[in-house]
């Protein structure tokens, strides 16, 4: 299983994506620089990971999204590679137009940065098949532009397909119907704003990401 | 060639920074104002000639998000 974190200038959680990757996959991940054009041979998973990639200049995830190596990302992703982008990474994913809507400024103008209340919405999905439909986990959040917006068509089409995969229980940051994540229509793009690589050790007051990264990465019995 | 483009969030979507500078306005004793909306002005200094596809790509591909915005180009 060979895996790659895409590293943007300002991405500030790559490191600690490759830690979740190498946990679970016990290898190292390739750290792959924005300004590549191509991704390694043989890469079975991409994360993008969280931060502020270009200091959010113009929009978060704006100049991240017309990056080279996007394009090479977007073409895995075409050809059913999984890719998971976290926070910056999800901003990243809908600016690209990997994924639908957009990530705007929270509703509270605060940045929100607490363990949230989530529930699986879609348990089927290959990041999310270690959980039970409905079931509630605890993930932590970090961020500013956190406010998922889409227009009704899109919103209503998306629930339709069960492609939003995580909501948040409570209002966190306004998003549209309290959507925290969401799927391509593939199902192999998952853009979610809470941060399942700062849950993976008891340590870190929960486990509840972990098992993302063990139904991705194939690692689950 | 300078030219003018305004991006402005689309009618209907929330603006929670045009509200925090409206409540800001009220703050300061102005009252009277209904709305506040906020939104990016950006200038481009560009070849005279640039046809206005090009303008119209640029800001349909990167100046705007037009999932959420909307923009305006104001040519000399």
């Amino acid at each position: 299983m060979k895996t790659a974190v895409i590293v943007f200038p300002g991405s500030n959680c790559d490191r600690d994506m490759a830690v979740a990757l190498e946990t679970v996959t016990g290898q190292a991940p390739a750290m792959v620089w924005h300004r590549e054009s191509a991704l390694p041979d043989g890469i079975d998973f991409i994360a993008l990971p969280g931060g502020f990639s270009y200091g959010d200049y113009l929009r978060s995830g704006a100049m991240a999204a017309r990056s080279p190596i996007l394009r090479a990302v977007s073409d895995a992703a075409g050809r059913g590679v999984p890719v998971l982008g976290v926070c910056n990474g999800f901003q990243v994913l809908t600016e690209a137009q990997l994924l639908p809507g957009a990530l705007m400024r929270n509703a509270g103008l605060n940045f929100v940065c607490r363990t949230v209340a989530l529930t699986v919405e879609n348990s089927q999905s290959l990041f999310t098949a270690s959980y039970g439909a409905g079931e509630q986990i605890n993930i932590p959040v970090a961020h500013h532009d956190g406010n998922y917006f889409a227009d009704a068509a899109t919103l209503d089409r998306i629930e339709g397909e069960g492609r939003v995969a995580f909501r948040y229980t409570d209002s966190v940051n306004g998003s549209a119907r309290n959507i925290a994540g969401v799927l391509n229509d593939a199902g192999n793009v998952l853009g979610m704003m809470p941060h399942p690589e700062r849950a993976i050790d008891r340590a870190h007051g929960g486990t509840d990401g972990l098992r993302l990264f063990e139904a991705a990465l194939g690692v689950l019995a | 060639m300078k030219v003018n483009v305004y991006v402005t969030l689309k009618p209907g979507v929330l603006d929670p920074q045009g509200k925090a500078i409206h409540h800001a306005l009220e703050g300061l004793g102005f009252g009277g104002v209904a709305d506040v909306r906020a939104g990016r002005f950006i200038e481009l200094d560009v070849a005279d000639g640039t046809s206005d596809a090009d303008l119209d790509a640029m800001c349909a591909r990167l100046l705007a998000n037009t999932v959420i915005e909307n923009y305006r180009i104001e040519r000399p």
